[in-house]
């Protein structure tokens, strides 16, 4: 009988919601490590030998599919891209069958992206592999949340007290749960900003505060982290034009100065230019830590699966 | 068929407020008497109800059934067996079926299957308007002679007020009624839990609670403009109850009427029941934040609601294994009707007598039925309750072939041990 301390003691990163501080301290502890090794230019590919990564990816992502390519290659393991096209699945391939193919295939590690809330959820409870959240439906997106806790920690040296104000399409945003969850957790305190529209019901519950006017909602700000706005809202009918939300709800020199003087910007990506975020902000080496948050993503993906397959050796 | 003494049992009788020990005595699948001590009639059959409640079969006034058209969720025949397992000996089935009910042919074809079946009577709702599509009205005095029992477009909600109106006014006439599924569609569409904490955490499509006064309201202000009847199925919102009880207040008789149902879930649980993606708690309406829950036992309490409804809806494991927005809604609910109910009594929440009204005589009375009494001459419908007996609810093992039950798991107080039917014992 072995008490070690398990990180993520579901066997699974399904959600950061649920996880407590430490366990959230640790996995950035051990992504910054990884952080470091990479910028070294060493491997480490010994750590995830002769595992399996299968790469699930019911969504287009080119971004988050490649990072965890990447994480997964440099521990070692063999990594399979599976981008289950909706086609299959109008032919009435369910998520069940799927559990039961990658079963059979003998699956160690399993990141999922998919268009519904809670499928990496079902899947976890069908396949034997550990399961890894990649992003599922307006629910979340945990190794975003790790990610851009990293890239904050880095640039600010902690966490606690800072003032992070999330931006946009809220509503129908997992990386925005995620980093709600993430921050108020270790302590920040967490504003959301957007068009009573684009804010979810009852937010103010999730331990954040709720500005509807963007300059209130920057001011003194440590972090500005903008969210994509999709075009669909605009059909939808949640927001009248791209051109209005942009007046108001999109990052400009004008708005960004009431944050403060080193106000660090933050972008999930893909970004809309022109609709939440101007060309001369997202690409202004001073204020954008954008290219940082994906240098991150490697390490924070390769701290997940590094944790996570931990597990598999301690089970096997 | 010889006499049959049901012997020693705990009469109880909603419609009278009989709670006594004493003998029933039915002859010809009628109830003769009952009272203390009755002879036995020499060849008369004894049933030894030492311990046990003896009561009417329960009378559910709302289960979707798959047939016609989605036998491969549940038959007519599963569903009498579920039904005569839940102490249920009066079924009424929505409309909304494939084809739907709206042609006197189909009304009687399920009359005659629900005969066929020898267990349990079922009264079909005719459909409000043609296959149910909310345009233009059924026809409901062909309907009615068929034998529709009242009219509704089921799990739809009829959007347009002006057919609404026009279906409360126009049912008036034939002297029934329209039940409707309280909610605003455009409110609700593609909605999968209420909206709120729980599904802004779950990142899951709300359907405001609001949803269901505002149909309420809107109803209520054409009931009293056409005089009509509206009953509203399933309440579950606070403020959807506090409207019908300021309506019911306000009514006059001879004029319009309201009148309204619930089912267990919505009195029984909340909805973190849907946490860790339940797909079996994803219910229409959805369930709803404990407040609610309360203000639904209170409605019971103090007599708004008319009556507890199963709201039986089948669906299988390909409806039910998907991402939660994905998954069909609809709990089963015949064989744990009378439980669930029970547990508000366990729970000093209902008298005992005031639960079972809520089941059997009040919902018998708003059909005009002769069913949910132990009167003498009427039907032998009974149901022989065991108060006491504990049990536990369990998928896969419920009867019937529906086994998508929101109460998976759950702890139960008082088990039904037999059902007869006219008469004849259809159960234990």
């Amino acid at each position: 009988m072995s008490f070690s301390y398990r990180i993520l003691p579901a066997g699974h990163l399904l959600a950061i919601e649920g996880l407590e501080p430490p366990h959230i301290g640790a996995l950035l502890d051990l992504a910054e490590s990884y952080a470091l090794l990479n910028r070294s230019g060493k491997t480490q590919r010994d750590l995830l030998k002769g595992r399996t990564l299968i790469n699930l990816f019911f969504e287009d992502s080119t971004r988050t599919r490649t990072s965890f390519e990447l994480a997964g290659k440099r521990l070692g393991a063999d990594v399979i891209n599976m981008s289950v096209s909706t086609s299959s699945v109008n032919k009435g391939e369910t998520l069940i069958d799927t559990a039961t193919t990658l079963n059979a295939m003998h699956c160690d590690l399993l990141v999922v992206r998919h268009a519904q809330s809670g499928a990496p959820a079902l899947l976890s409870q069908k396949v034997s592999a550990s399961v890894i959240n990649a992003g599922d439906g307006t629910h979340e997106h945990p190794t975003q949340a790790l990610l851009d806790a990293l890239t904050i920690r880095r640039r600010k040296g902690r966490l606690e007290g800072l003032v992070v104000a999330i931006c946009g399409d809220v509503l129908h945003s997992r990386v925005a749960r995620s980093n709600i969850h993430l921050l108020t957790a270790m302590n920040a305190r967490v504003r959301i900003v957007g068009p009573p529209t684009l804010i979810p019901a009852d937010a103010a519950r999730l331990g954040v505060e709720v500005f509807h006017d963007m300059r209130a909602g920057l001011q003194g700000a440590d972090v500005v982290m903008m969210l994509r706005l999709q075009k669909e809202r605009m059909t939808g009918g949640l927001v009248p034009s791209s051109r209005e939300f942009f007046r108001f709800y999109g990052l400009d020199r004008e708005k960004l100065a009431h944050a403060k003087p080193d106000a660090i910007v933050m972008h999930p990506g893909p970004m809309n230019r022109g609709i939440e975020i101007d060309s001369a902000i997202a690409d202004d080496p001073e204020r954008s830590v954008i290219g940082e948050q994906v240098e991150m993503g490697v390490a924070c993906r390769m701290a997940v699966l590094d944790v996570l397959a931990r597990d598999l050796r301690r089970n096997a | 068929m010889p006499d049959t003494l049901y012997a020693g049992a705990r009469l109880l009788d909603p419609a009278t407020g009989l709670d006594g020990i004493g003998d029933l005595l039915v002859r010809d699948g009628v109830i003769l008497d009952h009272g203390a001590g009755l002879g036995r009639p020499d060849s008369a059959g004894v049933v030894d109800c030492a311990g046990l409640c003896l009561l009417p079969g329960l009378v559910d006034l709302r289960a979707d059934i798959g047939e016609p058209g989605h036998e491969h969720r549940e038959t007519i025949a599963s569903v009498a067996q579920a039904a005569a397992a839940g102490g249920i000996t009066t079924l009424c089935v929505l409309p909304d079926t494939d084809p739907a009910l709206d042609d006197p042919a189909l009304v009687q074809f399920v009359l005659r299957r629900g005969e066929a079946t020898g267990s349990l009577t079922l009264l079909p709702y005719g459909a409000a308007t043609k296959a149910c599509g909310g345009k233009e009205l059924a026809e409901y005095g062909l309907l009615k002679e068929a034998g529709a029992v009242a009219f509704t477009d089921g799990r739809r909600a009829i959007a347009s007020a002006r057919t609404m109106r026009l279906a409360l006014s126009y049912a008036r006439g034939f002297g029934s009624f329209i039940v409707q599924h309280p909610e605003e569609p455009s409110l609700a569409a593609g909605g999968a839990a209420t909206e709120g904490e729980l599904a802004t955490r779950l990142g899951l499509p709300g359907i405001p609670p609001a949803a269901e006064a505002i149909m309420v309201q809107r109803d209520i202000a054409l009931a009293r403009i056409t005089g009509g009847h509206v009953h509203f199925a399933h309440v579950s919102t606070a403020a959807a109850l506090d409207l019908i009880r300021a309506a019911k207040a306000e009514a006059l008789p001879g004029g319009f009427r309201v009148t309204c149902d619930t089912a267990p879930p919505y009195f029984d649980l909340n909805e973190t029941a849907i946490g860790d993606w339940r797909t079996y708690a994803k219910l229409s309406p959805p369930l709803r934040p404990e407040a609610d829950r309360l203000a639904v036992v209170a409605a019971l309490q103090d007599g708004t609601i008319d009556a507890i409804a199963s709201d039986h809806q089948p669906r299988d494991a390909d409806d039910k294994r998907l991402p939660f927005a994905q998954a069909e809604a609809g709990g089963a609910g015949l064989a744990t009707l009378l439980g669930v109910t029970l547990a508000r009594v366990h729970g000093g929440d209902l008298p005992l007598l005031q639960a079972l009204d809520l089941l059997t005589a009040r919902p018998a009375r708003l059909l005009g039925l002769p069913a949910g009494r132990l009167a003498k001459g009427a039907p032998a419908d009974l149901l022989l309750l065991d108060l006491e007996r504990g049990w536990q609810v369990k998928d896969g093992q419920l009867p019937g072939k529906a086994q998508n039950s929101p109460f998976d798991g759950r702890a139960l107080e008082g088990r039904v041990v037999g059902t007869w039917k006219a008469g004849r014992r259809v159960f234990g």
